[in-house]
C-alpha cells in the first residue's frame, strides 16, 4: 500500500533544487496588529474568485441580501460559492473588471450597502463536527466557498479527498518577500488556525499534521507552539523551515518535508499527503464554529509606494483604493500596483478593482525599484537560470525554444512543468523576462491545442455525418433491394402456382377471339349474298 | 487611479551581462601582465592591434546591421574577444595576423550568425584558426622568454618587426625567436631526441623550469588564479574548467606513466601554452559551451582529452583552439541529451 509511505519528518529536512535568498521586506508591514477598516458604500463581488467554473448566481437586481447570504452558488464541482460582504441592495449584476493576470472582465454582483450589518440565519456547527461525517462536512466548506487562500484559490472541498491521506500539511511559508498576511494571522488567531487544522484533519481523516513556517516568523511559531503545547494530543506538530523562495509551493514544501517529488501529472495524495493553507484552516474554522461564510481575509497592503503599510482585514468586493487610503495612500514615488508578491504577482492597471478572496497582497512598488528595461540583451547561455531552478528545467532553452515557437521541443524539456516562480527571470543578467516567455508559449500551445481538438471534433461529426448518410443510403437500397426481391418473388410464385392454366386461358383467349372474328365474317358474306 | 502593468517578477538581482563581461577582464588582469613581463613589447602591441580593430569592426557592423551602436560596444564582448585573441597569438606575430585574425573573429565568426549569444563557435578561437591554418609559419614567431637568452627584444626592434617587418641589420627572425617548450618538445621527438634529453641539453634547458616552461609557468599560474577568482565570483562555470583540467592531467598523467621518455609530465601539461587561458576564459565562454550542468562536464573534458591528443599528435604547436572550435560543434547536441529530469519525472 501507498501509505506505508507515510511522513517520516523527524529525519532532516531535504534542501529544494535551486531557489533564492531574496530580501523580504517582511518587518514593513508587521509594525501593528491587524487594522479594520470602516465599510463602504458599495461592494463589488466577482463571481469568478476561484479555479473551476464560474458561480451562478441566485440573487437578481433589487434583491435585498442579507451579510453572509450565498449570493452565487457553485457552477460546477469544481466551482465556489460567492456569498454577501454586508447586508444591502443587490444594484446590478454585470461584467466589471476583476483583479485577474489576463486583465480581463467579468461578471460582478454589485451591492449597496445599508450599514446595517444584518446577518442571514446562522447555525454554527460547533464542536460537533467530531460527530458528523467528512461528506457533510465537506457540504458546510463547500457552502461557505472556502478556496485555497494560498494564491490558487482552488475549491477547498474538493481537495478535502479522504483517499490514502495520512499527513495534512499546514502551509504557513509565505516565502515571498514583502506578503505578511499569514505569518499575523498566525500570530493573532493561532488558536483559531490550529482549530481549523483539526476540522480538516477530521475530514480527510489524517493521523497527523504538520505545520511548516519559514524560519524567519519567530513569533508566528511561538504562538502555534503554545496553543500545540496546550493541545497535547500530539496530532500536530510544528515545523521550521529554512527561508530560502520557492519553500511555499506545494511540491516544493512537499519536498523539503517529505524528501519525496510529486510524481510528474499526479496529485499529493498519492505521497499520504494534503496541503492547505494556513488563511485556509482559519476560514474553515470561521464556517464551522461561527457559520461564517468566507466573506472578508487579511490583505497586506505594503511596498515603498504605500505611506503607513500593514495588514488589513477586508470584506471581499471592498475597491482596492480604499485599502490604499486606509493605509495612507500613496507615496509620491509609487509606480506599480501589483496583487501577490513581487515574484509572482501581477500588476493591475487599476485600484478600482474590488479584493478577491486570492488578494493576499497589495504591493505598490517604487519607481527607483522598477527592474523593467525597454530591451533586454540576448541570452549568452551562462545557466544561471538552470541554477536557481526548483524543478530543475533549462531555462535558457526554453526560452531559445519558446522564441522559435518550436512545439515539439518546448514539450520535451518539460514547459508545462514550469511553476512560474520567476528565479530564472530575477538571476538572468540579460534581463530576459523569461517567465512571460513562458507563459505565451503555453497559451499558444493551449490555442493550437484547442483549435486542434475543435478541427478535430468538427472532422468527426462530418465523418459520422458522412456514415450516417451512407448508412442511410445503403439501408435504403437494402430494403429497395429486399422489397424488389420480395416482389420477384411473389410474382415468380404466382407463375408458378398458375403456370399452365394461365396460358392456355391467353390461348383459349386468343381462339375465341379469332373464332368471333370468323364467325362475324361468316355472317356478313351470308348477309351480302341474302343481301 | 491608473497603473501601467509590466511581467513578473517585479524585482530583479542586480546583475548584467555588462558586470560578467567586465570580471572576466579583470581576472585577466594579473596573467596578461606576466605575459607581457615574460614576452615583451609583442604582447602590448598584440593587445592594441587586436583591440582597436576587433572594436572597429564590431562598430562598423553594428552600423551596418542598424543596431545601436554604443550600447552594444559598451557591453565588453568585443573588448574580450580582443583579449583572449591577443594573449593566445604569438608575441611576435606581424600585424597584419592579428588584423586578419581579429576581423575573422568579430566580423565572421560573431556577427555573420547574428551577433552576441548567437554565434556558435567561441570568435577569438575561430579568428586564431584562421590564421594558424593561413600562415603556420607566421605563428610560431614567440619571443625568448625573459630569462632565456638575451630575452625578449626591446621596444624598437620589436615595433620595426611587427608592423613594418624590419629587422636590425645582420639578425634574422630565428635569432629573435623561440619555439615553445611545447613546440620543442614535439620536433626534438620527432629527431629521435627524448623528453629528457631535450630538457637537458644545454642549448634548450634555460626554456625549462621547476613545473613547465620558464615564462610560461607563471603565465598559467596567474591566469588560474583569476579563473578561479571568476569561478567565486560565479561568473565562470566551475564544471567545465575542473572537467577540462582533470581529463587532461589524468590523459597525460597515463601517458607518462607509461613512458615517460616519450610524454611529458601531467604538470608540463597542465602549466603549458594555453592550458590555464582556455580553462578559466576559453572554454568557459557561455554563447558557444555546453549549457546543462551535466553536460558541462562532458564538454570540458572532451577538451582536455582533443587538447592532448592535438598536442602529442596533431601538427599544430597547441590543441587549444581546435580542441574548443570541434567541442562548440558537438555542445548542441550534448546538451539535447544531458537534460537533467525534472521534478517528479517517474525515471529519476
Amino acid at each position: 500500500m501507498k501509505q506505508s509511505k507515510a511522513l517520516t519528518v523527524e529525519k532532516e529536512l531535504t534542501k529544494i533544487d535551486g531557489g533564492l535568498t531574496l530580501v523580504a521586506y517582511k518587518h514593513l508591514s508587521t509594525g501593528a496588529a491587524v487594522s479594520s477598516m470602516q465599510q463602504s458604500k458599495q461592494y463589488i463581488v466577482p463571481l469568478q474568485q476561484h479555479i473551476g467554473a464560474i458561480s451562478q448566481p441566485l440573487v437578481k437586481t433589487g434583491d435585498r441580501v442579507l451579510k453572509g447570504q450565498m449570493l452565487a452558488k457553485p457552477g460546477d464541482l469544481v466551482s465556489a460559492a460567492v456569498h454577501a460582504p454586508v447586508s444591502g441592495l443587490v444594484t446590478d449584476i454585470k461584467a466589471h473588471d476583476i483583479p485577474h493576470a489576463s486583465g480581463l472582465s467579468d461578471l460582478c454582483i454589485f451591492i449597496e450597502n445599508d450599514f446595517k450589518d444584518e446577518w442571514v440565519e446562522r447555525h454554527p456547527l460547533g464542536d460537533d463536527y467530531n460527530q458528523t461525517n467528512s461528506s457533510s462536512m465537506r457540504k458546510i466548506v463547500r457552502d461557505a466557498g472556502i478556496v485555497g487562500l494560498g494564491g490558487a484559490t482552488f475549491p477547498s472541498s474538493v481537495k478535502q479527498t479522504e483517499m490514502n491521506v495520512k499527513t495534512l500539511i499546514l502551509n504557513g511559508i509565505e516565502c515571498e518577500p514583502y506578503i505578511t498576511c499569514d505569518d499575523v494571522l498566525m500570530r493573532e488567531h493561532a488558536r483559531e488556525v490550529i482549530s481549523g487544522a483539526d476540522i480538516i484533519g477530521h475530514i480527510i481523516k489524517a493521523r497527523q499534521c504538520i505545520i511548516a513556517v519559514e524560519d524567519n516568523k519567530p513569533e508566528a511559531i511561538k504562538a502555534l507552539q503554545s496553543v500545540i503545547d496546550e493541545d497535547g494530543t500530539g496530532f500536530f506538530k510544528i515545523q521550521a523551515v529554512p527561508t530560502i523562495y520557492p519553500s511555499g509551493g506545494e511540491k516544493q514544501l512537499i519536498q523539503i518535508l517529505t524528501g519525496q517529488e510529486v510524481p510528474k501529472g499526479r496529485y499529493p495524495a498519492e505521497l499520504g499527503v494534503l496541503c492547505h493553507n494556513v488563511a485556509t484552516a482559519y476560514a474553515i474554522h470561521r464556517a464551522v464554529h461561527h457559520a461564517e461564510p468566507l466573506i472578508s481575509r487579511i490583505v497586506t497592503v505594503t511596498g515603498h509606494g504605500v505611506t503607513q503599510p500593514q495588514n488589513i482585514e477586508v470584506l471581499i468586493g471592498t475597491a482596492m483604493h480604499t485599502c490604499i487610503e486606509h493605509a495612507g495612500g500613496y507615496t509620491d514615488e509609487s509606480d506599480e500596483l501589483i496583487m501577490g508578491g513581487p515574484m509572482m504577482g501581477f500588476s493591475l492597471n487599476s485600484d478600482a478593482l474590488p479584493v478577491v478572496k486570492a488578494t493576499n497582497c497589495l504591493l505598490v512598488t517604487a519607481r527607483e525599484e522598477n527592474p523593467h528595461k525597454q530591451h533586454h540583451m540576448p541570452c549568452i547561455r551562462c545557466g544561471k537560470c538552470v541554477e536557481v531552478c526548483p524543478v530543475r528545467l533549462l531555462p535558457q532553452q526554453l526560452y531559445w525554444y519558446a522564441s522559435s515557437q518550436n512545439v515539439d521541443r518546448l514539450t520535451e524539456h518539460n514547459l508545462f512543468d514550469c511553476i512560474e516562480c520567476g528565479c530564472c527571470a530575477y538571476v538572468c543578467p540579460s534581463e530576459i523576462p523569461l517567465v512571460q516567455y513562458y507563459r505565451h508559449a503555453k497559451t499558444t500551445i493551449w490555442q493550437q491545442e484547442r483549435e486542434r481538438k475543435s478541427s478535430d471534433i468538427s472532422r468527426e461529426r462530418h465523418e459520422a455525418h458522412q456514415q450516417r448518410l451512407d448508412k442511410i443510403k445503403r439501408e435504403r437500397e437494402e430494403k429497395l433491394r429486399k422489397k424488389r426481391e420480395l416482389l420477384k418473388k411473389k410474382a415468380d410464385a404466382q407463375a408458378d402456382d398458375k403456370g399452365s392454366s394461365n396460358k392456355s386461358s391467353k390461348q383459349a383467349a386468343i381462339a375465341e377471339a379469332i373464332a368471333r372474328a370468323q364467325a362475324k365474317k361468316t355472317e356478313r358474306n351470308k348477309n351480302k349474298e341474302t343481301g | 487611479m491608473l497603473f501601467k502593468r509590466s511581467p513578473s517578477p517585479h524585482i530583479k538581482q542586480n546583475i548584467t551581462v555588462q558586470d560578467m563581461m567586465y570580471k572576466v577582464l579583470y581576472a585577466l588582469v594579473p596573467g596578461t601582465l606576466a605575459s607581457i613581463y615574460f614576452f615583451g613589447w609583442g604582447v602590448v602591441f598584440n593587445l592594441m592591434i587586436a583591440i582597436s580593430v576587433c572594436l572597429a569592426a564590431e562598430a562598423i557592423i553594428l552600423k551596418l546591421r542598424r543596431r545601436d551602436v554604443t550600447d552594444t560596444l559598451l557591453d565588453g564582448s568585443a573588448l574580450l574577444t580582443a583579449c583572449l585573441l591577443a594573449l593566445a597569438l604569438p608575441s611576435l606575430a606581424p600585424w597584419w595576423i592579428t588584423v586578419i585574425a581579429s576581423i575573422s573573429a568579430i566580423a565572421v565568426a560573431k556577427h555573420l550568425y547574428g551577433g552576441l549569444g548567437f554565434n556558435p563557435f567561441n570568435p577569438a578561437m575561430v579568428g586564431y584558426i584562421v590564421v594558424m591554418i593561413s600562415f603556420p609559419l607566421e605563428m610560431t614567431l614567440w619571443s625568448a622568454p625573459l630569462g632565456v637568452g638575451d630575452g625578449w627584444p626591446d621596444f624598437m626592434t620589436t615595433f620595426n618587426w611587427v608592423f613594418l617587418g624590419v629587422l636590425p641589420y645582420g639578425e634574422t627572425i630565428d635569432s629573435i625567436s623561440m619555439a615553445t617548450p611545447i613546440d620543442l618538445i614535439k620536433t626534438q621527438l620527432n629527431q629521435f631526441h627524448d623528453v629528457a634529453e631535450t630538457r637537458s641539453n644545454v642549448e634548450y634547458s634555460p626554456l625549462f623550469s621547476t613545473i613547465s616552461g620558464t615564462g610560461w609557468q607563471w603565465v598559467n599560474i596567474l591566469f588560474l588564479g583569476g579563473g578561479i577568482w571568476l569561478v567565486k565570483k560565479n561568473v565562470a562555470d566551475w564544471r567545465i574548467p575542473t572537467a577540462f583540467l582533470i581529463s587532461l592531467v589524468l590523459i597525460s598523467n597515463l601517458f607518462s606513466v607509461v613512458d615517460y621518455s616519450t610524454n611529458s609530465s601531467a604538470m608540463f601539461h597542465a602549466f603549458s601554452g594555453g592550458t590555464m587561458l582556455c580553462a578559466f576564459f576559453i572554454a568557459t565562454d557561455p554563447v558557444t559551451a555546453s549549457t546543462t550542468p551535466r553536460g558541462r562536464w562532458i564538454y570540458g573534458a572532451s577538451i582536455g582529452a582533443l587538447v592532448y591528443t592535438i598536442r602529442s599528435w596533431g601538427g599544430y604547436p597547441d590543441g587549444i583552439a581546435f580542441a574548443v572550435v570541434l567541442m562548440n560543434i558537438a555542445a548542441p547536441l550534448i546538451d539535447y541529451y544531458t537534460q537533467p529530469k525534472v521534478y517528479g519525472d517517474p525515471n529519476r
